[in-house]
């Protein structure tokens, strides 16, 4: 089971004090946020890509380039990186690149946006959403398997004889999650393929993130990547936590009133009862992240909001202390309730070893029906 | 026989307001047109009023509350619907509006739909032809002719409402057919339908591009 933190990078005026960071300063607390992660002994980074006012991470290879250097243990994700708008090319290339700077801690999730003004800033269309998302990430998935293509289709310039460099790193391509809220071609694409699936629960009830969860499940199985129960899910969440209950609650309740997407809204008290926010001590935390495991089945990934809406650098990262607490409980008893064939998160190690595995195994067979046609006098092809 | 369903929507804001008195005179005239029908109608009288806090956390959040949730689902399954709101600033109130923003698309079409308005003056009477049948124009509810309007002055003098009260539940009773197909249900975001388990294989999504 893998914790982690993932971040959308608002540049956000904290509604207790008046004062607005700077795009430099919560940039840099970006990076500080993320490296305090490693520290308290979480596992992954995500950063989200946005490309309008009040966000700050538009180039998430840059700033993951620089993380890499700076963690040991981390891994790089993103939160999401836009199959819509960017060129497929140049996403198998970035993080290819980012692959072999970080010696493998790299994955990434993809995503459409968050706003329909990005498809013309980059020349598309937002009603060809889904089929940008298909037909970029059909593209992007043969550049990282195939050293040579030649490719066709709507949305871009045909590729005659290309090689996208560089290579992934040892071969293996990043592993790559699909993120969505609400379209269930999306959970066929991360079925198809055999990827994973993010669902960003945070804002919404936990009812509509089961249809499409169980969706993904049973097309995971349908295409023959495993029981749906292994196939590879990660869930979002969302916590503030203080050693009291009703410390956290009175520090939290200004941001939230105040907060992007909820604030203004229902009251935190209905907000927590109906969506995975918890506000509360460690304990409460613990509990009600359990939960999702009852609703959504043994699962890979676990993504904290913890930056958001205004909460000062010293506050997130206090929130990572206790946070790092929280998830020592959580993953003990996580992987305790996961039966031993739902399998971990994969990483570019264990990515690799599956395939060797397999390259091994397709050799050793290869080797008894030569033995067999061998003693007919006919040759074999490898 | 199955019992037809109407749910009576009113978006007054006083209490009791006129609003609801229409629409409450609306229910008892259409249990009347239906029994001369031979049906037993179950008719429901909505106050928005009551939703009001809950309409405006789902704008913000894009998902409904349990209660609100519960109201949205008893209209798709409604065999017709009666719609009252009052007048202000020339057109239907912004309560009465929020409400039909944010039912699922599809869920009022070809839904029998009586359209009915209050207002301080007779003056304001057209809003129910330039506002009101527009926007249930637009949902695809099927408006029956007679809309019913009701200025302050007709509570007085209550013949010539009654009349027009009983000729629109009459033309709405002649529409209603209990049993009629239900949209796509309602628990989506946004008020979109939530993803059902029929998926479109990837193949085909992959070819729909490559065409």
């Amino acid at each position: 089971m893998q914790f982690g933190i993932f971040t959308v990078g608002d540049v956000t005026t904290d509604p207790t004090t008046g004062r607005t960071p700077g795009e430099g300063e919560r940039i840099k607390a970006m990076v500080t946020i993320a490296k305090h992660a490693e520290e308290v002994g979480l596992d992954v980074f995500a950063t989200g890509e946005h490309h309008n006012p009040p966000f700050v991470p538009s180039s998430p290879t840059t700033m993951l380039g620089y993380l890499a250097a700076q963690t040991e243990r981390l891994v790089l994700s993103t939160s999401t990186t836009l199959i819509t708008t960017n060129d497929p090319v140049k996403i198998a290339e970035d993080f290819a690149m980012l692959q072999h700077l970080a010696d493998g801690r790299v994955d990434l999730m993809m995503g459409r946006g968050n706003t329909g003004p990005v498809y013309p800033w980059f020349g598309r269309d937002i009603r060809d959403g889904i089929a940008l998302a298909v037909e970029n990430y059909d593209l992007l998935h043969r550049l990282w398997r195939e050293d040579v293509v030649s490719w066709e289709g709507r949305f871009r310039t045909p590729l005659q004889g290309f090689t996208s460099t560089p290579r992934p790193l040892d071969g293996v391509p990043p592993f790559v999650w699909h993120g969505s809220i609400r379209s269930p071609e999306i959970a066929e694409q991360a079925a198809y393929y055999g990827d994973g699936f993010f669902a960003n629960h945070i804002f919404w009830p936990t009812y509509h993130f089961q249809r499409l969860i169980d969706l993904y499940r049973q097309r995971y199985e349908h295409y023959g990547h495993g029981r749906a129960d292994q196939a590879v899910v990660g869930l979002g969440g969302q916590v503030f936590i203080r050693p009291s209950s009703q410390d956290a609650v009175r520090e939290f309740r200004p941001y939230f009133d105040h907060a992007p997407v909820y604030g203004y809204g229902p009251s935190l008290e209905e907000f927590t009862s109906q969506t995975p926010l918890t506000v509360g001590s460690p304990q409460e935390v613990i509990e009600k992240t359990l939960t999702f495991r009852e609703h959504f089945g043994d699962y890979q990934r676990q993504l904290f909001l913890a930056d958001h809406a205004g909460l000062p650098l010293k506050t997130v990262l206090e929130q990572l202390d206790e946070l790092g607490a929280v998830v020592q409980v959580l993953r003990r008893e996580l992987d305790a309730r996961r039966p031993a064939d739902v399998p971990d998160a994969p990483t570019h190690a264990s990515l690799l070893a599956a395939r060797d595995a397999e390259a091994t195994a397709v050799l050793a067979a290869g080797e008894d029906a030569a033995d067999l046609v061998g003693a007919s006098g006919e040759g074999v092809r490898r | 026989m199955t019992r037809p369903t109407v749910v009576v929507i009113t978006a007054g804001l006083s209490q009791p307001s006129s609003t609801r008195l229409l629409g409450e005179r609306l229910a008892a005239a259409l249990d009347t047109a239906l029994g001369e029908r031979g049906a037993a109608p179950e008719i429901e009288v909505v106050e928005l009023r009551e939703h009001a806090r809950d309409l405006t956390n789902q704008l913000l959040t894009g998902f409904a509350s349990t209660g609100l949730g519960d109201l949205v689902e008893r209209v798709r399954r409604a065999d017709a619907l009666v719609a009252v709101t009052p007048i202000f600033s020339a057109s239907y109130s912004g309560l009465f509006k929020m409400f039909f923003d944010l039912l699922p698309t599809d869920t009022l079409v070809g839904r029998p739909t009586l359209i009915a308005a209050t207002a301080g003056s007779a003056r304001h009477s057209l809003a129910l032809e330039h506002a009101l049948r527009p926007l249930f124009a637009y949902l695809r509810a099927v408006v029956v002719p007679t809309a019913v309007f009701a200025a302050s002055e007709d509570w007085a003098s209550a013949g010539a409402l009654d009349e027009r009260v009983a000729r629109a539940a009459g033309e709405l009773a002649a529409l209603i057919r209990p049993g009629h197909a239900l949209p796509p249900a309602a628990h989506g975001l946004h008020g979109r339908p939530a993803p059902d388990d029929e998926v479109v294989p990837f193949a085909q999504l992959l070819a729909a591009g490559r065409g």
